[in-house]
């Protein structure tokens, strides 16, 4: 079926397998005809119809000399090379991808055409940690890079990530491949993992998705899907890449392809008089608190909240969502207990949640709630979530009143309402916001006193290990390197967060956003793909052992494109939050606790994590169950790492 | 998933008095238990699933050991009667002998060391102390 030249009046010497396949599938109708009239002999008669010319043929057909038909190869330079060339226009340095028949044309172009570098095409093992790849890599790199997957199977493997990666308002293009036209598909397979509307299935968390039907519609979407997935809030896009147009040849004779140029979107801040409201707010309040959880898009945002609070020596509440501000510096909070109760002024910055911030919610029979802020408290929020809701998924939380509304993307905002602040704090309030600072300074070094004794006693010899133990010991080690924490801590009781310290952008990417499990382990991947790119930072990532198995094929892929990183397996042998659902159960229910363990637990067997690792191409550890072996082993692995080895370190560790 | 357990430490067993569900929880002083079997009780029910296998406490559930920090009224009333995001252990699901004797367990913790004693928390004092 592949390729053949045709005549085209105002072009001779192009060629266009589309309207030789029109031809086809005329002459395929007529033979279908005289199939049913005339039997098996007229259809051997007319088969000739459809063969490819020789090359005498064509270019006595063309008038010219310079075309040359080889049985079974496609004449000219196929579409699929262009779509690389757009997305080399667009600086996307990696295409995550498990290898799929739809996508087989761009596939080719990448690694052949392209010389497989800026895109690189990255051998992932399965769809949803293509897309976990793109989220990490994104919220290390700034900028999005590309997932390619099948466009029916694919897609739904990939689906929880592309959740994750919405939630968690990452840029991700995901791309996947589809063959619309039934008369040209393969029957069978192809057919059955072909679809009418491939956006379908995750329009409900994607930004913005396309079906271009032309090169010239896939060059300008491409670069549209760059632009919307990077204008906060920054949302995953979906491209489909129609089969015919990657495999065809790029036709002639029309208008030139034009790769448009990228207009990048200065976001939003917020409306003036709002902000100035707000700021007036903040300078009178005698208890201000702020709370964030992913104000911290690029490093300016750290910076910007910095100057805010300091402005008003307010308590910065962090929530974790991405790296927002140096947790040694004597306004940082994390947990804040107490704070949101005692505030008079609370500022809510990018928050997933802010009814979970100002309310307590027990998940008890009785379902008790409280609202936490004292009576007369006035709550303002800045960010994003105001301006974009979608209605099926509830990622957008309850609804919280709050005095100011302000819709904008909070960094942006952030310069305009320090200056704000700055004018409105009367001159007879300066020197009791000053106190304030100074009474923060001395509670933080009686706050870190106290987190390091609660550290000893956090079973510091135990075994299992204890999550202080082991965030201890490997800070130990990594202080003084340009290290990277490329997961969440959460798991750990935030040890890393408590003992570390975190005073760069890109020490700290947050979490799933979405919650959902499988994110870990290739989101890592992703994200020591950027560091490897950006200044070969020291990666370590401190796995959940229940996650990892969803996807632990993300270990090869590390292995594989030599991308070292130091996993530190967290082995609580359990889905451990999960355990302690089904205690509350059993409880309530008052009929036994002998139970939890059952569909919740990773015993019987164990697995050897560190064996795993080793068959995945990694220099595997452990497993260590001892804490006084730690520090050997975190020293062999980091070794490794520095050689370019990809490393995992199995620790059997305490619940939490 | 995440806000689920956030804030369950400041709800668990901080509480400083319930109302009493039987005549043993409300007894001032703790019954004679047994440290092994109270071990065995602490293993088997899940307490450490969230305070830990040695009571450290954690993300979910506060210290409970090292000393522990409640009198045995005030631990005794809230295992029964916590409304919280810790379900309430009646006499249905954990006998008045097995939780006394995971009191005994707990109490028979040994105190922390202050982590001056230990060179690596120790020398995180000091490095902290250059915040910004």
């Amino acid at each position: 079926m592949r390729g053949n030249v045709v005549k085209r009046k105002n072009a001779p010497t192009k060629v266009s397998r589309r309207k030789f396949l029109s031809g086809v599938a005329m002459t395929g109708a007529a033979t279908a005809v005289s199939v049913a009239g005339e039997g098996k002999a007229a259809v051997e008669a007319a088969r000739p119809a459809a063969t490819r010319p020789s090359t005498a043929a064509a270019q006595a057909e063309l008038a010219t000399q310079s075309v040359h038909v080889a049985p079974g190869t496609l004449p000219g330079r196929p579409g699929s090379d262009f779509m690389v060339d757009v997305l080399k226009s667009l600086e996307i340095d990696f295409v995550f991808s498990n290898p799929a028949s739809s996508c087989r044309g761009i596939h080719e172009s990448i690694v052949t055409y392209g010389r497989n570098k800026k895109p690189e095409f990255i051998t992932c093992m399965h769809e949803e940690s293509a897309v976990a790849m793109t989220h990490g890599y994104y919220k290390v790199a700034g900028k999005p890079a590309a997932a390619l997957c099948h466009g029916t199977v694919g897609l739904q493997h990939a689906a929880m990530a592309v959740y994750n990666a919405w939630c968690d308002r990452a840029a991700s293009i995901v791309m996947v491949g589809n063959r619309m036209d039934a008369a040209t598909r393969q029957p069978g397979v192809p057919t059955i993992h072909a679809v009418q509307d491939p956006g379908s299935l995750i329009r409900d968390f994607t930004k913005w998705d396309d079906n271009p039907q032309s090169l010239q519609h896939f060059a300008e979407s491409m670069v549209r899907a760059y632009k919307v997935t990077m204008t906060p809030p920054l949302e995953p896009v979906l491209m489909v890449l129609e089969e015919k147009l990657q495999e065809d040849a790029i036709e002639g004779g029309g208008r030139p392809l034009v790769i448009p140029k990228l207009n990048n979107v200065a976001p939003p801040a917020g409306d003036p008089n709002a902000v100035r409201e707000a700021a007036r707010l903040l300078a009178m309040a005698e208890n201000p608190v702020i709370v964030v959880d992913r104000v911290g898009r690029t490093a300016a945002g750290v910076r910007h909240l910095v100057e805010l609070a300091e402005a008003l020596n307010a308590p910065v509440i962090d929530q974790l969502g991405r790296m927002n501000m140096p947790n040694n510096h004597y306004l940082y909070q994390l947990g804040g207990g107490g704070l949101i109760e005692r505030a008079d002024v609370i500022l809510g910055l990018e928050l997933t949640d802010l009814w979970g911030t100002v309310n307590n919610s027990d998940d008890s029979v009785e379902m008790a709630q409280v609202y936490r802020p004292k009576a007369g408290a006035r709550l303002i929020s800045i960010g994003m979530g105001d301006l974009y809701i979608r209605a099926n998924y509830q990622d957008f939380e309850r609804y919280q009143q709050v005095d100011i509304a302000i819709g904008a993307d909070a960094e942006t905002t952030l310069p305009m309402l320090t200056e704000y602040v700055k004018q409105a704090i009367p001159a007879d309030r300066r020197a009791k916001i000053a106190e304030r600072g100074d009474k923060a300074r001395k509670g933080q070094a009686q706050a870190r006193q106290r987190m390091l004794t609660q550290a000893a006693a956090n079973a510091w010899d135990a075994s299992p290990v204890s999550s202080a133990r082991l965030s201890a010991e490997i800070w130990q080690q990594i202080k003084n390197e340009n290290w990277a924490l490329v997961s969440r801590d959460s798991s750990l009781s935030n040890w890393p967060h408590r003992l570390w310290t975190f005073d760069q952008h890109h020490q700290f990417i947050g979490g799933p956003g979405g919650a959902g499990i499988g994110y870990g382990l290739p989101a890592a991947v992703g994200a020591a793909f950027a560091h490897r790119e950006a200044d070969r930072r020291l990666c370590v990532n401190i796995q959940n052992d229940g996650d990892s198995m969803y996807a632990p094929g993300a270990l090869w892929t590390a292995a594989h494109h030599k991308v070292p990183m130091l996993t530190i397996m967290w082995n609580n042998r359990a889905y451990h939050q999960e355990i302690m659902h089904l205690q509350r159960m059993a409880n309530w229910r008052q009929r036994g606790i002998e139970n939890p363990h059952i569909g919740t637990t990773i015993w019987d067997p164990y697995i050897n994590y560190a064996k795993l690792a080793e068959a995945l191409g990694h220099v595997g550890i452990g497993p260590i169950t001892d804490p006084k072996d730690l520090a050997g082993a975190i020293k062999r692995g980091l070794d490794a790492v520095k050689m370019g080895e990809p490393v995992l370190i199995d620790v059997v560790t305490q619940p939490r | 998933m995440r806000k689920t357990f956030v804030f369950i430490a400041g709800a668990t067993l901080s509480a400083a008095a319930f109302a009493a569900s039987s005549a043993f929880a409300g007894q001032a002083a703790a019954p004679a238990g047994d440290v092994a079997k109270g071990k065995a009780s602490f293993d088997r029910t899940g307490c450490w699933q969230c305070h830990g296998r040695q009571g450290q406490g954690g993300r979910e559930g506060p210290r409970i050991a090292s000393p522990v920090p409640m009198t045995w009224s005030v631990l005794s009333k809230f295992v029964r009667t916590t409304r919280g995001n810790m379900p309430p252990y009646t006499e249905n699901v954990l006998s008045n002998q097995e939780l006394a004797d995971i009191y005994a367990y707990m109490r028979s913790i040994p105190p922390a060391p202050d982590f001056k004693t230990i060179p690596m928390l120790n020398g995180m004092m000091t490095t902290a102390s250059a915040e910004r």
